[in-house]
């Protein structure tokens, strides 16, 4: 694609995309009304705008999607580093892997969420659960992809570093670490929004802060309104971090050719 | 003075279903200061396995490889070697990947910078230090890979089929590139190829290995001169009948007898 279509593309694609929004916020506003859908089922967009301001000032908003921010923050990044440092052990021994594959393999398969109960009758209503669900849902991705990234490396690679008498740790440095790079950022990717889910979960099973339990909050009261506000917030808290992310990602493996629109 | 020895090399493997195979049988051979010796022979005769221990990254079932006399346990700085993948790393500069060797050897940043500046201006490839690997031509990261080789100023280069991923122009000009380049760093080098023009305008002597077990069953000295110079070798008279010879040797012209294939019931 060269530069003049390729800019053409990008200015077309933005006003298509501006207009698609205008449409959907008025379809939102007054498709229920239109269908006959009652506003406690699909509150329109006007409401929901309501509600959010009420919400700032009455419910704290700020201060629950603060705290979920926080906890899906220190999910991520203790998930993340964990899944990452297993991954590459495991990479660096294959006996290891062998022994503790049925257990990763059961772990793997389990569902993470269904672990939050447990996790708040041991820490009780604190945040410590709610991060911890998002570490253990994190953890995997990250391993399962840092492991075949390791084992996929050509072995000639290996031989090459080797044969100039490199270490194992400039092995490691030098070859296996760079190169399992691509894909796991494949795997944060996925990890950043799955944080998100781990968080709200551990926050609708017990608690008394974060979005997931104004989400209870709003559906005991039959809030509607309120629900779309905390679903929305969360959404854009896991955007962010997939952002957050993608920024990062661009600037680690700027060697990496330009895909077409950089592929989010 | 001898630089790469291999004194009764013999190396067995056990294969997919576990039974013993022996990949070369008493390999015995030497290759002079500043010699360039021309390793051929049938798919899996063991070529690439005589290079895998000459450089120390597999240790033979018995006899030994030797370099400078000493003889080789394991990788070392005397040896160097290049394949036909040319194993650039993607997330370094081609100036980076020139240095990784370097890097290795713990060299200071600034004799790592300066050392493949040198090289790279050698192979006319300055313009590209700056460049990563996958916005350069296959050949242009081949002769990379061959700077990376020489960067670590090894006394012996193990070249395993350096060419043979390119296409037929530039391995003519690649070609010309390390025989003047070997020329005048007056390395010694022990070259696979399949080939066989290639072995004979690059080569002092040609080895001729046998399928498996591979030991060596031909040996051919190349009395042309000129090494530096494989374009004006081409056009020698002797390169047809040594050629000739080779595949003499290879049983290339007669029909091959089904080795190794079940026998028809």
């Amino acid at each position: 694609m060269n530069g003049s279509s390729r800019s053409t593309m990008l200015r077309r694609g933005t006003a298509a995309s501006v207009a698609l929004f205008i449409v959907f916020l008025a379809a939102w506003e007054w498709g229920p009304r239109l269908l006959g859908i009652p506003s406690f089922v699909v509150p329109p967009a006007s409401a929901v705008y309501g509600e959010f301001t009420r919400m700032l000032s009455v419910n704290h908003l700020m201060f629950h999607t603060g705290v979920t921010a926080a906890e899906v923050i220190a999910g991520f990044i203790l998930g993340s580093l964990m899944g990452a440092l297993f991954g590459y052990l495991l990479g660096m021994s294959p006996t290891a892997e062998f022994a503790l594959s049925p257990y990763i393999l059961a772990l793997q398969i389990a569902p993470k969420v269904a672990f939050a109960p447990l996790f708040i009758m041991w820490m009780g209503f604190t945040v410590y659960p709610k991060i911890l669900v998002a570490v253990l849902i994190v953890f995997f991705p990250v391993m399962v992809n840092v492991l075949t990234a390791i084992r996929g490396i050509d072995p000639d690679l290996i031989n090459l570093a080797r044969s100039f008498t490199a270490t194992r740790a400039q092995v490691f440095w030098k070859i296996e670490f760079p190169s399992s790079m691509p894909q796991l950022f494949a795997s944060l990717r996925i990890g950043s929004t799955l944080a998100v889910v781990g968080v709200v979960v551990g926050e609708l099973v017990g608690g008394n802060s974060g979005l997931g339990y104004l989400l209870t909050f709003g559906e005991g009261q039959a809030n509607t309104p309120m629900v779309f506000v905390c679903i929305l917030m969360l959404t854009l808290i896991g955007g962010i971090a997939y952002v957050a992310v993608i920024l990062l990602e661009r600037r680690v493996l700027h060697y990496v050719p330009a895909r077409p629109l950089g592929g989010i | 003075m001898i630089r790469l020895e291999y004194r009764d090399v013999t190396m067995r493997f056990a294969d997919a279903s576990g039974r013993a195979l022996t990949a070369i049988e008493g390999v015995s051979f030497a290759v002079d200061d500043g010699e360039v010796v021309s390793l051929i022979g049938p798919s899996g005769c063991g070529k690439s396995t005589l290079l895998n221990i000459g450089s120390g990254l597999y240790a033979p079932s018995s006899g030994e490889a030797r370099v400078d006399g000493e003889p080789v346990a394991g990788p070392n700085s005397h040896v160097a070697f290049m394949l036909q993948k040319d194993l650039l790393l993607p997330w370094r500069t081609i100036a980076e990947n020139v240095a990784l060797g370097l890097e290795i050897h713990r060299q200071p940043k600034t004799e790592c910078a300066r050392r493949a500046r040198e090289l790279l201006a050698s192979f006319n490839l300055a313009d590209f230090a700056h460049r990563y690997p996958h916005q350069l031509s296959g050949g242009m990261r081949q002769r990379v890979a061959l700077a990376r080789t020489l960067a670590v100023d090894p006394h012996v280069l193990l070249l395993d089929e350096p060419f043979s991923a390119v296409d037929a122009q530039t391995r003519i000009a690649l070609q010309h590139e390390l025989a003047q380049t070997l020329k005048r760093a007056g390395k010694t080098a022990l070259l696979i190829t399949h080939d066989l023009l290639e072995a004979v305008i690059l080569s002092d002597r040609v080895l001729v290995m046998s399928a498996r077990p591979g030991h060596i069953i031909d040996e051919m000295r190349i009395e042309i001169g000129h090494r530096d110079e494989p374009l004006r070798r081409r056009r020698d008279a002797k390169v047809e009948s040594y050629m000739a010879r080779l595949m003499e040797r290879l049983e290339i012209a007669r029909p091959a007898p089904a080795q190794g294939a079940p026998a028809p019931a």
